[in-house]
């Protein structure tokens, strides 16, 4: 556990970086600090391990009060994430890893044994082991730093902004590696973002910081959205956090309708039951788009690839509502695709039942059927 | 010496048949030049290291630290041969008082390359490196002079090169060295101009040059491979 008691940090100039913060990231869960750029988050990470020193209050890991530990011993037990990884440019990715151990004198064949675990871990191929940071690109190098983070096994981590230099399609790829991490690991982690919807992602509990180093609140992601304290608040959550907000909401199965379907490769349907769409699965029964027939061509007598409508998304069963709403408005044909964990089709459903689904879970609202419960 | 009789040509190309000649004092002229390049260049590098490291880790001494450095280099070895025995203590024309002047260009241009060495280590690298537990001193020497070195063997290069010349000069004030050919040369253009020893002269101060540059260039790829690496 990690406690900040009104912690402030005032530069000689007079500038207040951090105004008298108090917050308390409980242990084995990932604590969120957002807000606009001098919002003070960064600086408010960096004093837990002393990188910057608080000029009032006191910050507690566990009860042991920061500044009475030697600096060096105190962040070798912290791991630590920036934005560019910082790697060793000079260091093999596996010497990079092993970096910490080597520091509190860990036998270097023991280091380089976890490191490799390490590095497996992190989703790295082996291969990489004996290759220098230059070789790797940027989601890969931030895989080796958050496996230097990891390496001697520190119940506390501090992440600064680490996933912010990766394209969107990586860093998502990141996230969701992070969080299965995290969900194995348990450990104690701050995570500074300027992404608020990275934050409601990552975050078991998010703290929305005003420039000034003020904290403007603290809450579960789905209280944030439902709930924010003031304008501020509410602005930087974001205009459609309503929508957002459906990330969190569950019900306990979708009530799905049979879907007409065509098989990859099959002959044309002349003709479908509903509408002009009709869903073409593959030989698994897993969806891979939609096919109008009011466009085909004469010459189009089998179903292929370069046929289909590709935009739709996918809802799982038992996922939340945001997917589901998400897969119905994505979908060409305006019925949304239903699919089970392993991505084989169940059915569909419409735009109109899942809002029915949302107007239920209304506070007031008549019993839900199925259970409203929220994700975390 | 027998030298003149069989020496006779004044064809530069003569330089070899010049060297054969006077192989044991032209090897031991080479073997000092050598000894003088090198050993102020090593002694001023090892003293612009910790200075490099002030100018860098204090931001507002690197200034003055530059331009005073910056100075030093504008004296004209000749001036400063002759200045540093007042200087130091020492009579004049001591052996001394060569390396001790090299070792001061070689600290003037150093201090500068050992800063901006440093200052290349990415801001990223240093604070993950402190943030990780490293102390000052072991990230100086861990991860900030390895990260410095392509930078630092290019300023060696550069001092090792400007180091043979400046020996020669040296051999003008009567210092035992390659320049000695020089004051030969120029001491037998009696008549007409004795060009052997003259080009003897630039061709092995070249030669040394060459060679001395070539072992820093071994050294760096021997110390920075990391730098081969490219991406695949």
């Amino acid at each position: 556990m990690i406690r900040f008691e009104s912690v402030s940090k005032r530069y000689p100039d007079g500038t207040v970086a951090v105004d008298e913060l108090d917050f308390v990231a409980p242990s084995g869960q990932i604590t969120v600090l957002v807000g606009p750029s001098g919002c003070g988050k960064t600086t408010s990470l960096r004093m837990i391990n002393r990188m910057i020193e608080p000029t009032a209050g006191r910050i507690l890991i566990d009860d042991q009060d920061v500044t009475k530990v030697d600096a060096a011993q105190l962040r070798r037990g912290i791991g630590y994430v920036i934005q560019h990884a910082g790697l060793f440019p000079h260091r093999t990715i596996i010497d990079n890893v092993a970096s910490v151990p080597y520091l509190l004198g860990t036998d270097k064949k023991q280091a380089r044994a976890r490191a490799m675990e390490l590095i497996e871990r992190v989703g790295l191929d082996p291969r990489f082991a004996k290759r220098y940071p230059s070789q790797l690109s940027g989601g890969q190098q931030q895989r080796v730093g958050v496996a230097r983070a990891l390496a001697a096994d520190p119940p506390v981590m501090l992440m600064d902004e680490p996933f912010s230099a990766v394209d969107p399609v990586v860093r998502d790829q990141l996230q969701d590696e992070f969080l299965r991490l995290q969900s194995d690991l348990g450990k104690t982690i701050v995570f500074v973002t300027h992404d608020i919807d990275e934050a409601i992602k990552l975050g078991d509990q998010v703290a929305v910081l005003r420039v000034g180093g003020h904290l403007a609140q603290l809450a579960t992601p789905a209280e944030l959205l439902s709930r924010p304290v003031d304008e501020f608040v509410a602005g930087f959550v974001g205009r459609d956090r309503g929508y957002r907000a459906l990330t969190f909401a569950t019900v306990g199965e979708l009530a799905v309708h049979d879907e007409q379907t065509v098989t990859m490769g099959a002959p044309v349907p002349s003709r479908a039951d509903l509408d002009n769409w009709i869903l073409v699965v593959d030989a698994a029964n897993v969806p891979q788009g939609w096919l109008n027939l009011a466009e085909l061509r004469p010459d189009h007598t089998t179903v292929t690839a370069e046929m289909l409508y590709r935009g739709g998304t996918l809802a799982t069963q038992g996922g939340s509502l945001r997917e589901a709403l998400d897969a119905c408005l994505s979908s060409p044909s305006g019925r949304g695709v239903v699919v089970d964990s392993d991505g084989t089709l169940l059915g569909s459903i419409t735009a109109a039942e899942v809002l029915g689904l949302i107007e239920k879970r209304r506070p007031g609202a008549a019993a839900v059927t199925g259970s409203g419960s929220e994700r975390r | 010496m027998t030298a003149l009789a069989t020496s006779s040509s004044s064809s530069p190309l003569h330089f070899w048949g010049y060297f054969m000649d006077h192989r044991s004092t032209d090897l031991s002229w080479l073997w000092s030049h050598t000894w003088l390049s090198v050993v102020p260049v090593v002694i001023g590098l090892l003293v612009a290291l910790p200075l490099g490291w002030l100018a860098r880790r204090y931001r507002f001494v690197y200034p003055p630290l530059i331009s005073l450095t910056g100075l030093i280099y504008t004296i004209p070895s000749i001036a400063l041969f002759v200045l540093i025995p007042p200087l130091f203590g020492l009579k004049s024309l001591d052996p001394k008082q060569v390396p001790i002047a090299l070792t001061l260009y070689s600290i003037a241009l150093l201090v500068r390359v050992v800063a901006d060495g440093l200052a290349s280590v990415s801001e990223d690298t240093v604070q993950a490196a402190t943030a990780i537990g490293f102390k000052p001193l072991g990230r100086f020497f861990r991860v900030e002079l390895p990260i410095a070195v392509p930078v630092i063997t290019a300023g060696l290069r550069v001092a090792l090169v400007a180091n043979v010349s400046i020996v020669a000069v040296s051999g003008t004030i009567g210092m035992s060295n390659l320049g000695q050919l020089f004051t030969l040369g120029f001491q037998n253009s009696t008549t007409g101009p004795y060009y052997p020893p003259i080009v003897l002269g630039i061709v092995l101060c070249v030669l040394l040059a060459l060679v001395l540059d070539r072992i820093v260039i071994i050294l760096n790829t021997l110390l920075t491979p990391w730098r081969k690496a490219v991406r695949s």
